[in-house]
Order: structure tokens, then sequence, then C-alpha cells
């Protein structure tokens, strides 16, 4: 295979490249480029998770020059599944915006190059190998992330999106304190030098730099408390973007947290921390749905139901942390797998949501009867990422939590069952609180609308995907054991 | 006390002085000058421990060229933003936020 042809910059170039194609071709231009192109870039990922499985974790060395100079770039198994995620997601994402953005053109005019721009650095950032290069890919992600909560205009969307920049360029610069410390000690960034150079015995200023570094991702990933701007940018902006930040941009820095604490900062890892990061994800999960719960507004609903669901990705950091390899392991196969179902469930939730929303002219929860008639197919899709996000089975999100229950059991930390189980049934109950009202006749006065069909398939597709993942989920933990054992 | 130290010193300093002007002002200028400053520090410190013996490395430097230019376009796009809210609300600051009160624009 030549250089030429490796998929592994290409992930990053080609959305880049469509991104200021679209840019440049004028407003709203450019979504059947991007679907294409995003098509391409699932097949480059699928390549490269190939090559993974068939030789193991790949280095990259941008235009040949190689660490230190150059910037290195690194595939391994929790990046491909990252990236396949990703690519999983934005396809019928994409194939949906063009048919929102036809029936509802607020906010169009930019939303596929700043679309291009997010999905350049989210791949971006899963290939960074150094903590420099991830800290740019950060900033390009908030910044892409903000100027697409902020596309729509109007008064709340914009003051979304400013608290939203705040909270991301804090988070980022937290991040970058804790880089500075860390090159002021070691004289490196790059992960790989770093990661054996890291022990229990490190100099305060790394501790304090893993703490800092881990607190501003946690601020950008809006884990309770710091999820306080999550819920007005995601319920506020044009659904194709309120599912493109849920489903992926929240989980790009998660998976940094993952990578960091797994990897670079596993030596200073303590029981105590762990189980705070546990604690504030229960806390997340509870207050998450509680809140979900009271919302008269669908896309709010939706928002807050996010809140919650990213509680149960910290679930796996006490699961993890200083136990047995077999429950580790399981723990951290549990919250990726979390990470991917809540992914493609969530995006096919926001999209139902948007679609229920154009339907009926109105994003309130006390307006959707009718919705069962007109859009079949839009309310059971909305049923299954329901039934995702619960964790029933045979979804992706019972595998998730099936993981972590057993890791939970096999490490004897049952309060984390509790929470789990408490955590299903408030989901549960929020998830009805929908379809209770959608199955109502049309309430007088009202009007639902059909939408386009391909607004309701490309919805179902996502929901399917998230219970398929369920059912054929074991290739891609088999894809996330390469390159951990090392 | 070594040269590098007191770059660091100051440099965090600078960080924790515009960490409080991000979180205690109201005014969005006022915010995005403290989010210069602390940023400032961040370089600073960046650079300030960075030197080996006396000279300066050039690692760090370019990675605080890279950081410039990003804080660059951080400030643009958050002066554009505070803009496009001085036009909506007629006022420099964040409003209440109050999703629930919005009318339904969607």
């Amino acid at each position: 295979m030549t250089d030429f042809l490796d998929p592994l910059p290409w992930l990053i170039v080609l959305p880049l490249a469509w991104g200021t194609l679209a840019f440049l071709l004028g407003p709203g231009r450019g979504g059947r480029l991007a679907v294409a192109a995003i098509a391409l870039q699932g097949v480059l990922a699928l390549q490269l998770a190939g090559q993974l499985i068939d030789s193991g974790a790949r280095v990259y060395a941008v235009g040949g020059w190689g660490a230190s100079l150059g910037i290195d770039l690194m595939a391994d198994g929790l990046a491909a599944v990252m990236l396949l995620l990703t690519q999983a997601v934005a396809l019928p994402l994409a194939v949906y915006a063009r048919g929102y953005f036809a029936a509802h053109p607020k906010g169009r005019a930019l939303f596929w190059p700043m679309t291009g721009f997010l999905l350049a650095a989210l791949n971006a950032l899963f290939l960074s190998a150094d903590l420099f290069n991830i800290y740019v890919t950060l900033e390009l992600l908030g910044l892409a992330a903000v100027g697409l909560v902020a596309i729509a205009g109007g008064r709340q969307p914009v003051t979304a999106a400013m608290r939203y920049l705040f909270a991301t360029l804090l988070g980022s610069s937290a991040y970058l304190l804790g880089v500075a410390l860390i090159y002021g000690t070691y004289g490196s960034v790059s992960l790989v030098v770093l990661t054996p150079l890291i022990h229990s015995g490190a100099p305060l200023a790394v501790t304090l730099a893993a703490a800092l570094m881990l607190l501003g991702l946690l601020l950008k990933t809006a884990l309770f408390p710091f999820h306080f701007w999550l819920p007005p940018a995601h319920g506020g902006a044009p659904a194709p973007v309120s599912a493109l930040l849920s489903a992926l941009v929240i989980k790009a820095t998660f998976y940094l947290v993952l990578r960091l604490w797994l990897e670079l900062f596993a030596p200073l890892t303590t029981v105590a921390a762990a189980q705070l990061l546990g604690v504030l994800g229960a806390a997340a999960i509870l207050w998450g749905s509680v809140l979900a719960l009271t919302q008269s507004r669908l896309k709010m609903l939706v928002a807050y139901s996010t809140v919650a669901q990213v509680g149960y990705l910290f679930l796996l950091f006490p699961l993890a942390t200083l136990v047995p390899p077999d429950a580790a392991d399981s723990a951290v196969q549990g919250g990726v797998m979390q990470a991917v179902a809540h992914g493609l469930a969530k995006a096919a939730m926001f999209a139902t949501a948007g679609s229920m929303i154009v339907a009926t002219g109105r994003d309130d929860i006390g307006h959707l009867g009718g919705i069962d008639t007109r859009l079949p197919l839009t309310l059971f899709s909305f049923g299954l990422a329901g039934v995702t996000l619960m964790g029933l089975p045979p979804s992706g999100g019972f595998s998730a939590k099936w993981l972590l229950l057993s890791a939970a059991l096999e490490t004897g930390q049952w309060w984390w069952v509790v929470v789990m189980i408490v955590g299903g049934l408030l989901t549960a109950a929020y998830v009805f609180k929908v379809l209770r009202r959608a199955f109502l006749p049309v309430a007088e006065g009202d009007h639902v609308a059909r939408v386009p069909r391909t607004l309701e398939f490309s919805a179902f597709a996502l929901a399917l995907a998230a219970i398929l993942l369920g059912l054929f989920g074991a290739p891609l933990l088999d894809l996330l054991a390469i390159g951990r054992a090392a | 006390m070594s040269a590098a130290l007191l770059y660091a010193l100051a440099g965090a300093a600078l960080f924790a002085i515009g960490l409080a002007g991000l979180l205690l002002q109201p005014h969005l200028l006022r915010k995005i000058l403290a989010f210069n400053i602390l940023g400032s520090g961040a370089f600073l410190i960046l650079v300030g421990l960075g030197q080996r013996d006396g000279t300066a490395d050039p690692v760090p430097q370019a990675m605080v060229l890279t950081g410039i230019v990003v804080a660059i376009a951080a400030t643009a796009l958050a002066l554009a933003l505070a803009r496009q809210l001085l036009d909506l609300t007629g006022q420099m600051r964040l409003p209440e936020d109050r999703p629930d009160a919005e009318p339904v624009d969607d």
C-alpha cells in the first residue's frame, strides 16, 4: 500500500476539505457533497479498523517528519472504535440534516462547513499522539461546536453558545496549564515518551497537572456538577446540531479522560479519586434523569437525558481502578460500549425529536398527540432509542450496562448496581412520558404535518444501529482490545 | 529563585487573575479579556518552565505560537457572539438562563 492511500491522514484531511469547499460553495450548499464524503470517511475508518485487526496499533508520521520535530498520529483499538462511531453517527445525521434544513431553513447557512470542521476536529482528536496536539484539536472541536450552537441565531441559542464558549475555553485552558506543567517536568508531550516516565513517585507538579487536565476535561464533558452549560446549548440548537453535540462532542472529551486515566496517569490514580468520579457519575444519573422528567420541552428533556447518560460513562472509573484485570476489562468495555450505544441512540432521539417538532410546529411535549398515527416510524425510532437508553435487552445499552454490572458485582461494589437500576427506571419514566403523550389523539387546534421520509428513515437507521449493537457488538470489543494490552 | 520558577509563578498569578475575571466579571468584554489573561498565564508557564539551563527551548515556543493563534480565533468568535448578544438583548452580559420561558422558535 502506498503512503498516499493511507486512511489515517485522510480521515482528517477529507472533512477539512469538504468543510472548506462547502463554505466556498455558499450558504446552505454542500449537503450532497457532505453525505458522499462522510460515506467515504466511513469506508476509511473501516479500512483502518481492518488494518488494526491485521497488524495491531499504528503510528503515522505526518509529512514523514516524525516526532519530535513533526507530528505523529496514532491509532489503537479505542481510537478506531471512536472513529467508527463518529462516522456511523455522522452519515445518517447528514442525510437527516439535508431533509431537516430543507423543511426548516433556520441555521442552514453555515451548517455544512461547521460540521466538516467539527468532524475533522473529532477525527484528529482521536488520532492524536501527543498532549499538545490534543489541546489544539480540543480547541478546534470546541470552537466548531460553539459555532454550531449559535448558527440558528436568536436570543436563547446565542446566550447558550456564549456560555458554552466560556465553559469550553476554561476547560481547555486548565488542560493547557496541565500540559505546561508536564512539559516543564519531563520536556516532552508525546504520550509514548511520557507513559513510562510517569510513576507513583512523580513530583507534585505532575499530580497537579493530572488534576488540572482531568478537571478541564470533565467541565467539557459536562459531568455533574459541570453540566450547567449543556442543556441550553444542546436543547436550543437545531436538531441535527443537538444530535451531533450530544452523540459525539462530549464523547471526545470522555475518550480523553479515559485514555489519560488508563494510560498516562494510571500510576497516579487512587481508589478515592475513582470513587469520586463514580459518585459524580451517580449524581449525574439521578439529577439529570429527575430534571429530564420535569421538562416540558421535548428537546430539553432529551438534553437532560444526556446529562444523565454521561453519568453512566463515569461509573467505569471506580470499577476499573486498582481492581483485578478481568473486572477492569469488563468495566472499560462496558464504559466504551455505553459511549457507542448512547452516541447512536441519542443521535436517533434528537433526530426523532426534531422530526416531531417539525411535524407539530412547536417544541412542547404537551402537544405531541397524533404523532403515533402521522409519524409512526419516527415514534418507533424514538422508542427504540429509549430502549437502548434504559438498557433493555437486546440493545447496545443493555450490553454496556451488563458489562458494568458484572464488573460491579465482581469487585463487590454493589452500590453502583443500585444506581444503575434506579437510573434505568428513571430513564423509562421520562421516555414513557413522551410516548404516552404521543399516543393521545391530536389535540383541538393542533395540526400534525407529515415530514420528509428521509427524516424518518435516517433516524430509524440510527436507532436500529443502537439495537443491533447489542446483538452484534462483540467484534467492536475485539477491536477495542487492540493495543491496550501493551 | 531560578528564572524558570519566577516565570512559572508569574504565569500562575496571571492564570489566577484571569480565572477570577472569567468567573466573577459580568461584563462580556471583561470576560473575554480575562480569558486572554488566563491564556497568557498558561503560555508563560509553558515557555518559562520549558527552558533548560537558561537557554530557551524552541519546542514550547512553537507550541505557544500555535496557542496564540488558537486564542485569537477563540477571542474572535467570542467577540462575534457578544456582538450578536448585544444586538439581540441590548446588553453586554449573559442574561438569566430560562430556556422554558423562551417562546418556541423551532
